[in-house]
């Protein structure tokens, strides 16, 4: 049988009107703004302050992702913060006293090609130097950990062999968000729904309140972790930021008894597929070609996913999409996120995530709660400063990070 | 799925096409003289507009031509479709007076197999040619 889920919870955090002013601002309930809340309270003693959501919490990406978290990216800077929040996964559910059902049944990324082959290798590699669990696995043993794969080399793109990290996994995307606004609540931040952030007050170059349909707010600290919006909170702020929103599609079929015990991501085919706690396939593939603001997509995205998800696990063909859905991702043209100061005084930024930021949520929230508390980088965020597309120092993680996830 | 009226071939599917972000971004006309910062912005930054939004497409698998797209990016709904090197209809200088109303567009999203794009286009020789940057797009 597939497993329960916990009940869902009776109120877990007020609903307060604004007050006049906050020590800190956060501008986006999502994961990244409420974990950001979350440390800023725990970590930094700022309990004065409060998250603004336009819509309601944890509506936007946070509700649309498909709960992928793993560690296994390439470059160090990317290995050391998503690590961390795995690390960081492991330890949440006892410290936020919620069960949010993180199920470390590993992650596989299929290698198609004499070129997957190598670049996966290469990665397995440097992901071992960077104490990240990972290993090589050939088709035989790809088959023993996932039965319902096809190995066989009949196929348009045959399954060469695939890394493999164990600790990596899924968890409920929803619960986590609770978790966090619950914890927050607690220590006295105010989340605010249902108030869009509509511009700026600034003294010089200096962030002094934010706008909103709920009036203006007062406040010494504004970080943003709006997502996809983040381009537009910026140009209100009066600066630019590299990125570009797409939208960005999943889908669940209905309901099966447990079939798939891992997590299957193909790059090079495109599409990736794990079975949620209650019994859906979750599938996912890449954005939409084209910049877009609308939580949908086009349907020959999906199909193309459908195609290669029925090659892959022949079983799933009669299987039938019940729901599928978008949200709106912030991309980076080196494939990692942004995180730190702006042109704008007292305004930080934490944008970027693009297709795979639910797995750096709680390292997010911890290493940005930094920088707004001490105006300084994180040792972990550092490397993800927007400056790097001046120096050149850009950390590519096409090849972690191609299918969107 | 788009449906995406190619100016030399009419009405196809957006899967034909691929897209090419930002329109009118013009190379730097002193390349030697940018400081970082200005590569920056050339290289990495683009507009990510919510509304409408110039953009270039490349119908890949038709007559492989490049064209320029006016698209509202929250709707998705297809407001003009004009030829590489002509202005943006929405923002193009009223035409000073009939007659000067060529672009001289690229030569090669012209031509006598053209459909008629009225429909799609919004003023798309309304400007003087003299005011549209070069562009290095057809790539
Ligand atoms: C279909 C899909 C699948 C994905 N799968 C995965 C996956 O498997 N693994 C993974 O790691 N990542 C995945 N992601 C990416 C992940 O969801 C995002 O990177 C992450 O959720 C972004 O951080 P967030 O939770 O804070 O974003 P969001 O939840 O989008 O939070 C941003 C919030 O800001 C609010 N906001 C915007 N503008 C304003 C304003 N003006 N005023 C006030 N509030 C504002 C929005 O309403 C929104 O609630 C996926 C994303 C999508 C869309
Ligand atoms: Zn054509």
């Amino acid at each position: 049988m597939a497993d329960l889920l916990p009940e869902h919870p009776a109120f877990l955090w007020h609903n307060p009107d604004p007050k006049p002013s906050y020590d800190a601002v956060i501008v986006g309930g999502g994961g990244h703004g409420l974990a950001t809340a979350y440390f800023l309270a725990k970590n930094h003693g700022m309990t004065n302050i409060a998250v603004l959501e336009k819509g309601w919490l944890a509506g936007g990406n946070m509700a649309r992702n498909t709960t992928i978290i793993r560690s296994n990216y390439l470059w160090d800077e990317s290995a050391a913060i998503y690590e961390h929040a795995l690390k960081l996964w492991e330890v949440l559910p006892e410290e936020l006293e919620y069960d949010f059902l993180f199920s470390q049944r590993g992650v596989m990324n299929l290698a198609h090609t004499l070129g997957d082959v190598r670049e996966s290798m290469r990665r397995v590699g440097a992901n071992q130097l960077n104490g990240v669990d990972a290993e090589w696995l050939d088709p035989k043993q790809v088959k023993e950990l996932c039965p319902i794969l096809n190995i066989n080399d009949n196929i348009r793109y045959p399954v060469m062999g695939a890394t493999y990290q164990p600790r990596a996994g899924i968890a409920k995307h929803d619960h986590v968000a609770w978790a966090f606004a619950r914890k927050c609540d607690e220590l006295g931040v105010d989340i605010i729904q249902n108030c869009e952030v509509t511009g700026f007050v600034k003294d010089g170059n200096r962030v002094t309140g934010v706008k909103t349909n709920r009036g203006t707010i007062n406040t010494e600290k504004v970080g943003l972790c709006a997502a996809g919006h983040s381009s537009v909170l910026a140009e209100m702020a009066g600066f630019r930021l590299p990125i570009q929103s797409h939208p960005l599609q999943a889908l669940v079929s209905e309901l099966h008894e447990p079939v798939h015990p891992t997590v299957v991501m193909s790059n090079h085919v495109h599409v990736y597929v794990s079975q949620a706690h209650k019994g859906e396939l979750v599938m996912g593939a890449g954005v939409d070609s084209y910049n877009g603001y609308g939580q949908r997509g086009s349907f020959h995205v999906i199909e193309h996913q459908m195609a290669a998800a029925v090659e892959l696990f022949p079983i799933f063909a009669r299987a039938h999409v019940l729901r599928t859905w978008g949200g709106i991702v912030d991309t980076t043209l080196d494939a990692s996120p942004i995180v730190g100061t702006t042109p704008v005084d007292n305004m930080f930024v934490n944008c970027g995530w693009g297709t795979g930021g639910f797995k750096g949520t709680p390292a997010a929230g911890l290493t940005f709660a930094h920088t707004i508390a001490t105006g300084t980088p994180h040792e972990l965020n550092k490397p993800f400063a927007l400056e790097r597309f001046e120096t050149g120092a850009l950390i590519d993680e096409h090849g972690a990070a191609a299918v969107a996830h | 799925m788009l449906l995406i009226s190619c100016p030399n071939c009419g009405s196809r599917d957006e899967t034909e096409f691929h897209y090419g972000g930002q329109a009118h971004v013009a190379y730097p006309e002193n390349p030697n003289e940018l400081n970082d910062r200005e590569w920056a912005e050339f290289l990495f930054y683009r507009d990510n507009t919510k509304g409408a939004f110039a953009e270039r497409w490349l119908h890949s698998t038709g007559c492989r031509q490049w064209f320029n797209m006016l698209r509202d990016t929250v709707t998705y709904e297809i407001q003009a479709i004009y030829p590489m090197g002509a202005p943006r209809p929405d923002k193009a200088a009223p035409a000073p007076e009939s007659g000067t109303a060529s672009t001289a567009p690229d030569s090669t999203t012209t031509g006598t197999a053209a459909p008629s794009i009225a429909a799609t286009s919004l003023a798309t020789s309304t400007a003087p040619a003299s005011t549209t940057a070069p562009e290095g797009a057809t790539k």
